[in-house]
C-alpha cells in the first residue's frame, strides 16, 4: 500500500492536491503562480505521486502519445492501478480498462470508440434539441415567480441527467441517484478510503447489474440494449465492458456539462455588457459557448505513465499518473491572444476543453447542444440577472471544476 | 482557394461543420471532410479561415 498523504497542500510546485477543494477555489491563481515560479511540471507524492504540465505543448504531447502515457486511470484516485487490481481481481486491465473507451489504449481502443461514435454524431445529436429545449423551459417553469434562485441547484445540475438517463434507459425518478456518483467517484477522489465509501460503489454496481439484467431480459430501443447487442472481433461485449461503458456515460455525461453550463451562466451573471450583448443577439451564443469552454473548460483528464523515463527534464516512474488540465492549456499565451480575458466573440480559437487527440470527448456534440439551448432559453426567460453577493458561490472538487451553487437574483423576465 | 481536412488528424471535433457547413461536412462517425473537391466558393473564404482557426487538431490546411 502507498503511503498516502493527506492534509493541508505546504507547496503547490511539490505537493499539490487536485482534489482538495482549494485546488478548484484558486485555480487560474494557482497556475499564474506555477508558471510565473517556473514550473512548467508540478508534482506532488499525493495519490502515489502525480504530474501536472501547465502548458498547451506538454498536454498535447502527452494526450498525443497512449503508448508512453496509458488512459488506464482517466481519474486520479487514491489507489495506484495494480492496488486496484489486487483489491478487484476480475477489474479490466490494460488496454480495455474500467470504463472503456476512456480507460482503453490502442489499438483495442479504436474498436471500442467506433461502436459508440454513431450514438454522439452530430446529425443524431441535433435532433434533440426539442427535448433539451422542453427539458430548460419546464425547470424555469418549475421555479415560479420568485425573485430569487439557485441556478445550479434549479437549472444546470438537471438539464444533462436528465438527458442522459433518456438516451441509456434509466428511469428519470433516480436522477438524483445518479448524481450522487457524480459526487462519489468525482468530487470524492481526495476523500480516505472508508467502509461507507466502498459500501456507496457497491450500491452504484447493483443498481447498475440490475439495469442491465433488466435490459436482457427486456431490450429496448436506447444505448443499453445496443451496447448489449453490439460485438466487437466477432463477438459480444463482455458484461464489465457494457457496465463500465454504461457507467462511463452517466458519469462523464452529467457534471461535466451541468459544470459547462454552471460557470458559463456564472459569467453572465457577473459580466452585464456579455449578458446584453446575448441577450440582443442571440445569434452570438454558440461563438461565446466556445469562449466560455475556452476560458472555464470544466474537465481534466489523467493518464499514466507506462514506464520509468525522463519527460522534459523530470523523472517519471512507471505507475505514476499525469493530470491532463485541458483548462490550463487553454490559457496558454503561446497559444492564445490575451488568454485570461473572456471574449465572446473570440475568433481564432482552437480550446482544448474536450480534449486532444484519439480521446477526443465522445459526447462534445451533446454537450455543446445542452450548453447552447441552456443558455439560449435562460437568458430569454431571464434577460435580466446578478449574482447575489451575499450568498456563496461554491465550486466542485475533483478534475471536473464547476459552481454547484449559482444564487442569483431575477431582475427580469419575460 | 482550397480547404483541406487531413483525415489523420481529425478527431471529430466537429467545429469545421459547424462553422461552415458549406464547406465542410461529417461522416457517420463524426470525422469531417471537405466538399466540392475543396473549393471554396467565392465569398466563404473568411469562413474557410475561421474553419482552420477553430480545429483544435490543426487538421485543416488552406491552398490559396
Amino acid at each position: 500500500m502507498t503511503d498516502t498523504v493527506y492534509g493541508p497542500v505546504t507547496d503547490w510546485a511539490t505537493d499539490f492536491d487536485h482534489g482538495a477543494p482549494e485546488y478548484n477555489n484558486n485555480i487560474h491563481q494557482i497556475w499564474d503562480d506555477l508558471k510565473a515560479a517556473g514550473c512548467p511540471i508540478a508534482h506532488t507524492e499525493r495519490y502515489g505521486g502525480v504530474w501536472l504540465p501547465l502548458t498547451h505543448d506538454l498536454v498535447k504531447e502527452i494526450a498525443y502519445d497512449p503508448s508512453r502515457f496509458s488512459s488506464l486511470t482517466p481519474v486520479v484516485q487514491q489507489l495506484k492501478p495494480s492496488e486496484a487490481l489486487k483489491e478487484d481481481p476480475d477489474a479490466l486491465g490494460a488496454p480495455i480498462g474500467p470504463v472503456p473507451p476512456i480507460s482503453s489504449d490502442p489499438p483495442f481502443h479504436a474498436d471500442a470508440r467506433r461502436l459508440l461514435l454513431p450514438a454522439f454524431s452530430p446529425k443524431v445529436i441535433d435532433p434533440w434539441r426539442t427535448e433539451v429545449e422542453e427539458i430548460c423551459n419546464k425547470l424555469i417553469d418549475d421555479m415560479g415567480d420568485v425573485d430569487a434562485i439557485d441556478a445550479a441547484v434549479q437549472y444546470t445540475q438537471h438539464i444533462p441527467v436528465l438527458v442522459v438517463a433518456q438516451m441509456v434507459g434509466l428511469p428519470l425518478s433516480d436522477a438524483d441517484r445518479f448524481r450522487g456518483w457524480v459526487d462519489m467517484v468525482l468530487g470524492g477522489i481526495g476523500a480516505e478510503r472508508s467502509e461507507e465509501r466502498l459500501a456507496q460503489f457497491m450500491a452504484m454496481d447493483e443498481y447498475l447489474t440490475k439495469h442491465i439484467e433488466d435490459h436482457i431480459e427486456n431490450p429496448r430501443d436506447d444505448l443499453t440494449s445496443y451496447l448489449l447487442d453490439a460485438e466487437i472481433f466477432g463477438e459480444k461485449l463482455s458484461p464489465r465492458h457494457v457496465f463500465g461503458t454504461i457507467l462511463l456515460l452517466i458519469i462523464a455525461g452529467i457534471d461535466t456539462t451541468w459544470s459547462g453550463i454552471g460557470s458559463s451562466l456564472w459569467h453572465l451573471a457577473s459580466n452585464p455588457i456579455d449578458r446584453r450583448r446575448l441577450v440582443e443577439n442571440p445569434g452570438k451564443i454558440p461563438m461565446a459557448v466556445e469562449e466560455f469552454l475556452r476560458a472555464y473548460a470544466p474537465v481534466t483528464m489523467a493518464r499514466m505513465v507506462t514506464d520509468d523515463m525522463e519527460f522534459h527534464g523530470v523523472q517519471m516512474k512507471k505507475e505514476d499518473r499525469v493530470l491532463l488540465p485541458f483548462p490550463a492549456a487553454n490559457r496558454d499565451e503561446n497559444q492564445f491572444a490575451n488568454p485570461a480575458v473572456v471574449d465572446i466573440e473570440r475568433e481564432e480559437n482552437r480550446h482544448a476543453a474536450f480534449g486532444l487527440g484519439i480521446h477526443r470527448c465522445i459526447g462534445s456534440n451533446l454537450a455543446r447542444l445542452e450548453m447552447n439551448v441552456a443558455i439560449e432559453v435562460f437568458l430569454k426567460r431571464f434577460p435580466d440577472f446578478e449574482l447575489d453577493t451575499t450568498e456563496q458561490v461554491t465550486w466542485s472538487t475533483g478534475q471536473v471544476r464547476g459552481p454547484r451553487n449559482l444564487p442569483f437574483r431575477i431582475k427580469a423576465r419575460a | 482557394m482550397r480547404v483541406h481536412v487531413d483525415s489523420s488528424k481529425c478527431q471529430g471535433h466537429n467545429r469545421c461543420y459547424a462553422l461552415a457547413p458549406e464547406l465542410f461536412d461529417v461522416d457517420d462517425l463524426g470525422n469531417a471532410f471537405e466538399l466540392n473537391d475543396g473549393v471554396v466558393p467565392a465569398g466563404l473564404e473568411d469562413k474557410a479561415r475561421l474553419a482552420v482557426a477553430n480545429c483544435p487538431e490543426f487538421a485543416i490546411t488552406i491552398e490559396d
